[in-house]
């Protein structure tokens, strides 16, 4: 057993890929990873992320590149050599074997004295919050404890990484919101690095420090949740993030640090995100920063609209046939004509002719 | 409402029809479908049964018990017992022990449905065709030893037919394709992302096998192993035309047979036939009993 150091400095993808026949499934990967950083793998399903973690964990041999972690390749060792916690999307417990041998299995591979097996186990079960459930069989759980003993087992090895795959994918709403802050006070205690992939931006942006956006096998943007969250590179990433109104516009001009952009027939003023950006572009807007205010530029008629406490959320048609996602702070009649404006801070351009 | 309808819901309250009270206990119109199978069963097994149990009892000469006590007194006949166990566990034994590795690599393989198809050919053709064919490759003038004396390999030919090891040799070859296939059906049902798990937890192949592959498989291996060696147990034609009937692989159903047809002795015939559904019956639930100890739940790492 070569166990990793959990007092590495970095973990380095370097030109990661992997092929599946003549697909690749995953291109040129370039990933630098701190020790302590919580990094989320967010992306549509199919998009690589899930290929990018088992190749990390030595389930999936790359066909491209190499791991480092400092300085020593580790892409060529078998996964019981890597050493790396995981968690997988549907637990994987061993359902014959009870929760506590469950967690302990990892430190019985490694050899280790029984009295310090009971212990760390105890300890691990401890922070999981499942003592009580030490004797039972993982069919006996919910899916709720089930994920925990899962987490539980990945981290009692002391893992220089944990590998987290869509974990909380299996659960419902109210569950996945209490696993997620689990999850949180977990990494906050232990500050283990975590790699966690998701296709959930909720998730994305709540747990991690950082987050690699991905999208057919490519990494498009790696940034802080708040970067991504305000500052999409991409217009698929904006998409991803919730900038649900993506429209064709051409740029008819300069205001300062803002473009005129007009939209249909109506002229708004956006944000650039990218230099030199032809005349043909895609303009970016989430449906809350787009509203209905009296003196707002663009004309459309209500289609639908729907409460949602605070406000009202519905879509629009322009007299020119575009679909707009808005937002209104009083209720809306369907048919009704409003006029929607949006902050040019929040309004984003990207280069571009056609919405994807 | 009128009175008149209350009074009817209310009766049909208390006496739903005859159909809805038998489709509460599981009887309905779909429950007849299982009529010509219990005919069948009653027809092809059980009435034959109960009447060799009956014919068993009542011997050409003697008392009731008169034909078991010529079993057991005879060694000519008794012993058969021992001599079909010795052929037909240790058959079945290497079957299920093969068939393990072999459906661990096969279940990764993407041609699975031609090797499955080759595999089964040995059932569709039958015992006596595989015999036929061990009788020409395997005897002392068949190819294999021409082959090996040819080479210089061994000055004379190896015994391998009308000895204990043509028995063998015969049950598994026809044996072996279809333990394989009940094995792989249990193997197939074990979730990978289990042994994923336990490799990212340090466990090496070995330990894997050992600690998670065979504790899910054990309970499916020890049915395999039952309905293995039922079908071993009641070896006849191999043992007939491969061993030396007369000796070594003079199995339970060869003294059957005699009985019957040798010596128009029905009776002991049935007496024989129910010795060896008893012994069939103690293994297969001792085997049984020491699976009731085996973990035999979901082998699916999932909520379930």
């Amino acid at each position: 057993m070569t166990d990793a150091s959990r007092n590495f400095r970095e973990l380095r993808l370097d030109g990661v890929g992997r092929d599946f026949g003549g697909l690749s499934a995953l291109r040129d990967v370039n990933l630098t990873i701190k020790r302590g950083e919580f990094i989320a793998l967010l992306g549509p399903s199919g998009c690589g992320k899930t290929t990018a973690l088992n190749s990390i964990a030595g389930l999936l041999p790359l066909t491209h590149g190499a791991i480092f972690l400092d300085d020593r390749r580790i892409d060529l060792l078998r996964p019981e050599e890597r050493g790396f916690g995981m968690v997988f999307q549907n637990y994987a417990l061993f359902p014959h074997m009870t929760v506590q041998r469950n967690v302990g299995f990892g430190l019985a591979m490694r050899g280790r004295p029984r009295a310090e097996i009971d212990r760390k186990v105890d300890e691990a079960l401890a922070l999981v919050r499942l003592q009580a459930h030490a004797a039972k069989l993982p069919g006996q759980l919910s899916g709720g404890q089930q994920q925990r003993v899962a987490i539980a087992r990945a981290i009692v090895i002391e893992p220089p990484l944990v590998l987290m795959d869509e974990p909380l994918s299996n659960l419902d709403a109210k569950l996945r919101l209490e696993m997620r802050s689990e999850i949180r006070r977990i990494h906050g205690l232990l500050g283990s690095t975590t790699i966690y992939v998701t296709h959930d931006q909720d998730e994305a942006l709540s747990l991690a420090d950082r987050i690699v956006v991905m999208r057919e096998g490519v990494v498009r943007q790696v940034g802080t949740p708040a970067e991504l969250y305000s500052r999409p590179a991409h217009a698929d990433v904006a998409e991803f993030m919730g900038f649900r109104n993506l429209l064709p516009t051409r740029i008819a001009g300069q205001n300062g640090a803002f473009a005129q952009l007009s939209v249909g027939r109506a002229t708004i003023e956006g944000t650039p995100m990218q230099p030199n950006t032809a005349a043909d572009a895609i303009v970016a807007i989430r449906p809350e920063d787009l509203v209905v205010r009296p003196d707002g530029p663009v004309a459309a008629a209500v289609e639908t609209s729907e409460y949602r406490g605070r406000s009202f959320f519905g879509t629009a048609r322009t007299p020119e046939g575009l679909e707009l996602f808005f937002r209104s702070d009083r209720p809306v009649r369907t048919g009704e004509p409003v006029q929607l404006a949006a902050d040019p801070t929040q309004v984003l351009v990207y280069a571009g002719e056609k919405v994807l | 409402m009128s009175a008149i309808a209350r009074e009817s819901t209310a009766r049909r309250r208390e006496h739903p029809p005859l159909s809805i009270r038998l489709a509460a206990r599981g009887l309905d119109g779909i429950t007849l479908l299982v009529v010509p199978a219990v005919v069948f069963v009653l027809l092809l097994f059980v009435y034959p049964f109960l009447y060799g149990l009956w014919l068993s009892f009542q011997p050409k000469e003697g008392g009731w018990l008169a034909n078991y006590a010529k079993f057991f007194a005879d060694p000519f006949l008794y012993e058969t017992i021992g001599k079909t166990l010795w052929i037909a566990v240790p058959a079945t034994l290497f079957n299920v022990a093969v068939s393990v590795p072999v459906a661990m690599r096969v279940r990764l393989m993407r041609r699975q449905r031609l090797l499955t198809t080759i595999l089964i050919l040995p059932i569709t053709l039958g015992t006596v065709l595989v015999a036929e064919g061990m009788l020409n490759y395997l005897g002392p003038k068949g190819w294999m030893n021409q082959s090996l004396m040819f080479l210089g390999l061994i000055d004379r030919p190896i015994r391998l037919v009308h000895n204990y090891w043509g028995v063998f040799l015969s049950l598994v070859i026809t044996g072996f394709p279809f333990t394989f296939l009940l094995t792989l059906s249990y193997i197939t049902g074990i979730d990978p992302s289990l042994e994923q798990a336990a490799a990212t937890l340090g466990a090496n192949a070995r330990q894997r096998f050992s600690q998670v592959v065979l504790p899910l498989l054990a309970s499916g291996l020890a049915i395999t192993f039952c309905l293995s060696f039922v079908q071993a147990f009641a070896v006849f034609p191999s043992a007939v035309l491969l061993g030396a009937p007369a000796g070594p692989t003079r199995v339970i159903s060869i003294a059957a047979y005699e009985a019957a047809f040798e010596q128009y002795d029905y009776s002991l015939a049935s007496a024989i036939a129910m010795v060896m559904a008893l012994v069939q019956l103690v293994i297969v639930i001792a085997v049984l009993a020491g699976r009731a100890l085996l973990y035999r739940g979901s082998a699916s790492g999932a909520k379930g």
